[in-house]
């Protein structure tokens, strides 16, 4: 199952984290699955270094498959 | 023969009441609770109690027939007429005292609700096995909280042994059984509350080892909330502060 990050709370451990990103963050049906990580076990990469790890793939159209032309019959892909 | 409509109705606003009052008492804490996690979470479970509270009121309203709403009965009665227990009118006081009165009732609470979803009265039995769900997650916080802070630091095992000692004394009411509460349990609406107590008792004691604390051992028990013999000082307080928009602008509407 797919996850994404919703939000960062505070929790004296990982069962209450659980809970309370549960109260906080699925008030409004948002959720069917959490996971709490440690904000001090990420490792994220540096702002700084944007434009050399992602500025690179701007300019590289033929990385995205849609030069390709698709068979009516196909339908929508 | 079935049971009095007076006992249904009686027993619908023992429900719909403790709910209410409980769910008001935990809405006080909003926008003032130490962290933003509790703040939610106590709103959370406020909210929960209120959705309960328009099921059981609205129930209670249709069993008196006559033609009282959910609104009518929250919001028009006063102090006399109440039948929560003692302990959901108890004030706020300290988070700790906050807390431990939702873990008294919340355990309470499950076992009265898991009776209830037997219900030879579907209609009790539909609110109660939804109400169930909810409730299972108010226990479980609450039970979690009162060991981490009981096993704490000195000051927060003070604190929660303080309200602990000062809290007890309420459970006992929860555990009443009176005559209606004979007749609901005879024709199988609901369980003898007398009959709940061993289960409460034993997860009392487990939660409560493990949180360090230790049960007050007098079996005095503060009465009169749930027969509406006497309530204490704390409830027409709240009343005035629940109730004061429809007693001012009489059929205000949001």
């Amino acid at each position: 199952m797919s996850h994404r990050h919703f939000g960062s709370l505070h929790a004296p451990n990982a069962e209450m984290a659980i809970k309370n990103a549960r109260d906080v963050y699925t008030r409004r049906n948002e959720g069917v699955s959490i996971w709490v990580v440690q904000a001090n076990d990420i490792a994220a990469s540096s702002p700084s270094d944007k434009g050399p790890l992602y500025e690179p793939a701007e300019d590289k159209v033929y990385r995205h498959p849609s030069f390709y032309k698709i068979p009516d019959d196909i339908g929508a892909m | 023969m079935t049971v009095s409509t007076d006992a249904l109705f009686q027993c619908l606003l023992r429900l719909g009441d403790n709910t209410l009052i409980l769910g008001q008492r935990l809405g006080e804490w909003c926008g003032h609770a130490p962290a933003l996690e509790e703040d939610i979470a106590l709103a959370n479970t406020a909210l929960d109690l209120m959705g309960q509270t328009r099921h059981w009121l609205t129930l209670a309203g249709e069993v008196e027939g006559k033609g009282r709403s959910e609104d009518d009965l929250a919001m028009l009665r006063d102090v006399w007429d109440f039948r929560n227990v003692l302990l959901v009118e108890q004030p706020n006081r300290d988070y700790g005292h906050t807390l431990m009165r939702q873990f008294l009732f919340d355990h309470y609470h499950l076992l009265m609700l898991r009776g209830l979803s037997e219900s030879a009265d579907s209609r009790l039995g539909d609110i109660a096995a939804k109400s169930v769900k909810e409730v299972t997650y108010h226990a479980e916080r609450s039970a979690e909280l009162i060991i981490a802070l009981g096993d704490g630091t000195e000051e927060s095992h003070m604190r929660m042994q303080e309200a602990l000692d000062r809290l007890f004394p309420f459970a006992g009411e929860l555990f009443e059984t009176d005559a209606i509460d004979e007749d609901l349990a005879q024709h199988g609406i609901a369980p003898l509350p007398s009959s709940l107590r061993p289960a409460f008792e034993a997860q009392l004691d487990i939660v409560l080892a493990e949180a360090t604390l230790s049960k007050p051992t007098d079996s005095f028990a503060h009465k009169g909330g749930r027969t509406g013999f006497r309530h204490t000082e704390h409830l027409g307080h709240l009343l005035a502060s629940m109730q004061w928009l429809q007693r001012a602008y009489p059929g205000a509407q949001w």
